[in-house]
């Protein structure tokens, strides 16, 4: 271990500000590209799924129209 | 010889292959990288002309010479998209742009908040830092481009050109700090001559670089796999994948 204490490793021999924001902003920004990377794949799952069920709809609808039913 | 390579032009071989291979860079990248960060930040000695300060370096470096190599990758994608009409290519290359828009922002970052305290400066208009924010805004206009076009072929395409065109720009921040007189330090590690610093920063140094560059394989997975389906919605094994999911 390079630093005695745990003040001393937090201080960064007065560079605290510095070292720790640039570690901070890295680390934030990797994990929220994770997030959204990972947020858009079950938006693209929902969207494809909405889509197959207004296509499904859409189907019946049109057969309803063909066969001259009163639609309930 | 190459046949091997035939099957994965197919859209959901390569798919499979991306999801088998996921959470190996996943957990390599981390176990990686939480080796170099202790190692940089507590373990390597202190630098005897910069203090403390320097540890900003296990970030900085890795992420400013991966932000050039996965340009670079892009680029290979984008031409051979270009070239063999390949439209997984195009997948990778998009899947790529923003890591390394978010890479590029890091590299930036880390770089201003460790030249203000070195330089006494944030921000400089020399070689080396003005050629990489260009590479932030190439970055940018290639998501822009890729997000304009409801064609993704056109897109990809488009964004294509646009990359091919600003790959000039990676050889002059690479040798921008040799050219020109710039506030910037010349490169610590290189090939052909001893790198010029302590062992002991050295190999913290290098894990990190696997690190990052492990983790930027693990999130262009996850990306490519997005842009891929996107590419694909209408087809069956989507379709299947979308039904599973569900579930």
């Amino acid at each position: 271990m390079h630093f005695d204490t745990l003040s001393d490793f937090f201080a960064m021999g007065g560079y605290a500000f510095y070292v720790w924001f640039s570690y901070g902003l890295a680390f934030s920004l990797i994990v929220i590209l994770t997030v959204v990377s990972v947020r858009d794949r079950r938006n693209l799952f929902n969207q494809i799924r909405s889509k197959q069920v207004r296509d499904q709809k859409l189907k019946e609808y049109r057969k309803g129209n063909q066969s001259n039913e009163p639609k309930a | 010889m190459w046949k091997w390579l035939h099957p994965y032009a197919q859209p959901e071989r390569t798919y499979q292959l991306a999801t088998k291979l996921l959470p190996w860079f996943a957990v390599s990248s981390f176990i990686t990288l939480v080796i170099g960060f202790v190692w940089g930040l507590a373990f390597a000695p202190v630098d005897y002309q910069q203090g403390q300060s320097y540890r900003i370096i296990f970030i900085h470096v890795p992420t400013a010479s991966l932000s050039m190599t996965i340009y670079m990758a892009m680029a290979t994608a984008s031409l051979i998209g270009m070239v063999w009409q390949l439209k997984l290519s195009d997948a990778a290359a998009a899947a790529m742009a923003p890591i390394g828009a978010v890479i590029t922002v890091i590299a930036l970052f880390t770089g201003s908040f460790w030249g203000k305290p070195m330089w006494g400066t944030w921000w400089i208009w020399d070689a080396r830092l003005t050629s990489e924010l260009i590479l932030l805004f190439l970055y940018l206009g290639v998501i822009a481009l890729h997000s304009s076009f409801e064609d993704k072929v056109l897109a990809g395409r488009a964004a294509g050109i646009l990359t091919l065109v600003g790959v000039i720009n990676i050889p002059i921040i690479k040798y921008s700090v040799e050219w020109w007189n710039t506030l910037h330090q010349g490169a610590t590690i290189s090939k052909l001559e001893k790198p010029s610093m302590d062992t002991e920063m050295l190999i913290p140094l290098l894990i990190n670089i696997l690190g990052f560059a492990l983790l930027i394989a693990a999130l262009t997975i996850v990306r490519f796999r997005n842009e891929v389906i996107a590419r694909n919605t209408m087809r069956p094994w989507v379709k299947e994948l979308v039904a599973k999911e569900a579930q």
